[in-house]
């Protein structure tokens, strides 16, 4: 078992690191319910909350486990929970609620091949529900896409200070591949001490020494639901302005920018390299963000770059929000492989030198 | 002069609109009560339901949440974990507790989590017009069942107090009844015990309430008190189904 201590250097595997990530940024309370393929997740959090004197909670449901993290977040704590797909399917009621209550939470979905039950191979087929809200209402859900041991460490904290930045759930998605995957992984900053961490302030706690607080997410009153849902749509447009992260690899002088995320992008970041070494100018756009969508620089890159290649572990979700950002001014290609399946360099090389039919 | 009677301070100065002859208001006011006779309302944090009580979150002066349908249990649980020195309580409904939050509150006393349920049973779904609860009497009629509850075609009305002292962890189950002064009385001091409980860190305790709807159940509050005691108490017993505090003894 990997402990980690600070300012330690540590191979390991992406789930543990996240764990590791989730206690460094002071967060002390876990509720889940365990499904593959992210069960080191709680297994891990069980021996690591127990250590470190914090909340675990081997929940009935996935429905139980949103809930006590709507309970814990309300009452100003730093709370999360992991799950994968279908069960994070059943939180999206908790999931509303959490961002009608305007209040911070961490889910993590390692996501696996679906609909329904689907496999427990690993998948991106959430992004539209990681994306477009998940559940009932008008909201969006922070959502942060890792692609390594060392994103699944850093992802925690950033996760949890945009979602009290903004009082908005946070959502980090993941698949098997890199919850498995052994990296080396920095603490790259001191660990926070829960006890340190402001109490929020509308959070319950007693009422001594104030007024009464309540959290809820309903309005019956006439016109006041429509005006916070106003509101709010003006806290998401000043995210999807702030927020926006992606990182760039040799897109300057690219005639043709993959877009890719998560595992897809540690195939594509190969992809590029041997792209690169044929002669072939191939960039590599990785969105960080998938919401808010690192639009802007994809409108700005589609000023001069002819051809988009969209590869994406589903049938072709993330495309909408590529066409979107670039306003169809270039052609956009699709490589999927859904239902579990993961593009491999080579497939992916080979689509990148028929859309270049051959030209260097 | 001095004040004999008023508003406890557990209570807002809001109005209540529950239909007359409800029992949700009687209830309120023993908690409210209680919250200052206990000195833990400063304290204290509530779980509000869905259902016609939805607006508790308005009612009790003090930390309030209400969650998703049937959730409270969970909520709470979430609640007193990272705030062992709140004292939480969670009221609900019994299309809450015992329809769609059967598993939450099932687990919850499992755990002996250490909070306090207010269950409120008046055998119908009240705030969405009058229909078939889990806690539907046999032959009680209801919107959905408009000749009356068939056993055969509806099942059976859930007992809860019976169905959680099954359970090795619920510390303290009672069914009381808000029908007679004598029972209010009753009420309060299981209410009372509840809140102790917690206070005491003792663990799980639910107090269920046979409570008036005489609205639902297309009677008058005089018919609905009456209806109880005749009829109701009679398929839902009222009395102690654990305590653990005489066990232990």
């Amino acid at each position: 078992m990997n402990k980690a201590n600070k300012a330690e250097k540590k191979l390991m595997y992406g789930n543990h690191a996240l764990v590791e990530g989730v206690i460094h940024a002071g967060c002390r309370f876990f509720a889940g319910y365990p499904i593959t393929p992210q069960n080191e997740i709680p297994e891990f959090m069980s021996i690591r909350m127990n250590e470190e004197g914090g909340v675990f909670v081997q929940t009935e449901s996935e429905i139980a486990a949103i809930n006590m993290l709507f309970g814990a977040a309300a009452a100003g704590k730093r709370a999360m929970t992991s799950s994968s797909s279908p069960g994070i399917s059943l939180m999206q009621e908790g999931i509303s609620y959490i961002a009608g209550a305007d209040l911070p939470v961490l889910v993590v979905n390692v996501i696996r091949g679906g609909p329904g039950l689907g496999n427990i191979a690993p998948a991106q087929s959430d992004y539209y529900q990681a994306t477009r809200g998940g559940g009932h209402g008008d909201y969006f859900t922070i959502t942060l896409a890792p692609y390594s041991a060392q994103d699944l460490f850093e992802f925690p904290r950033l996760a949890f200070e945009l979602a009290e930045k903004y009082r908005n759930p946070a959502l980090i998605v993941a698949d098997g591949i890199l919850g498995q995957m052994m990296e080396p992984v920095e603490f790259s900053y001191e660990p926070i001490d829960p006890e340190s961490l402001p109490e929020p302030e509308w959070a319950l706690s007693g009422c001594k020494g104030r007024e009464r607080r309540v959290v809820r997410s309903y309005d019956l009153r006439p016109g006041k639901l429509e005006a916070l849902n106003h509101q709010r749509t003006k806290k998401y447009e000043e995210i999807k302005k702030k927020e926006q992260r992606f990182d760039a690899l040799e897109c300057d002088d690219a005639d043709i920018v993959i877009v890719a995320y998560g595992t897809c992008a540690r195939v594509c970041s190969a992809v590029i390299k041997m792209a690169r070494s044929k002669g072939y100018k191939v960039g590599l756009l990785r969105p960080i963000t998938l919401w808010p969508f690192p639009a802007d620089v994809l409108a700005d890159l589609s000023k001069k770059v002819e051809h988009f290649l969209v590869v994406e572990m589903n049938c072709g979700q993330m495309i909408d929000d590529v066409k979107l950002a670039t306003e169809c001014r270039s052609k956009i290609s699709f490589h999927g492989r859904p239902g579990g399946g993961v593009p491999t360099p080579p497939e992916v090389l080979e689509k990148v030198e028929a859309i270049l039919g051959g030209e260097k | 002069m001095k004040k004999l009677f008023g508003r406890p301070e557990g209570l807002t100065s809001t109005l209540l609109r529950y239909c007359p002859g409800c029992g949700h208001g009687i209830v309120h006011r023993i908690i409210g009560e209680l919250l200052v006779e206990l000195n833990i309302r400063e304290r204290a944090i509530g779980i509000a339901p869905v259902g016609c009580s939805v607006f508790a979150d308005e009612y009790f002066n003090c930390d309030m949440i209400q969650p998703p349908h049937g959730r409270g249990p969970a909520v709470s649980t979430g609640i007193k974990r990272v705030r062992p020195d709140c004292i939480v309580f969670s009221y609900q409904g019994d299309g809450d507790l015992a329809a769609i939050g059967t598993a939450e509150i099932i687990h919850a006393g499992a755990r002996n989590e250490n909070i306090t349920i207010v269950f409120i049973n008046n055998a119908i779904f009240g705030m969405t017009g009058g229909q078939l609860a889990p806690t539907t009497l046999p032959g009680m009629k209801s919107t959905t069942s408009v000749n009356g509850r068939d056993v055969k075609k509806q099942g059976y009305p859930m007992k809860v107090c019976e169905l959680l002292a099954a359970l090795d962890g619920p510390y303290y189950l009672e069914r009381c009844a808000v029908d007679t002064p004598k029972n209010v009385i009753k009420t309060k001091k299981a209410l009372k015990r509840a809140f102790k409980n917690q206070m005491d860190n003792k663990g799980f305790s639910l107090i269920e309430i046979l409570s008036m709807c005489p609205t639902g159940w297309g009677q008058t509050p005089v018919q609905a008190k009456k209806w109880i005691g005749e009829v109701m108490a009679q398929y839902y017993p009222l009395g102690v189904y654990r305590d653990r505090a005489k066990e232990e003894k």
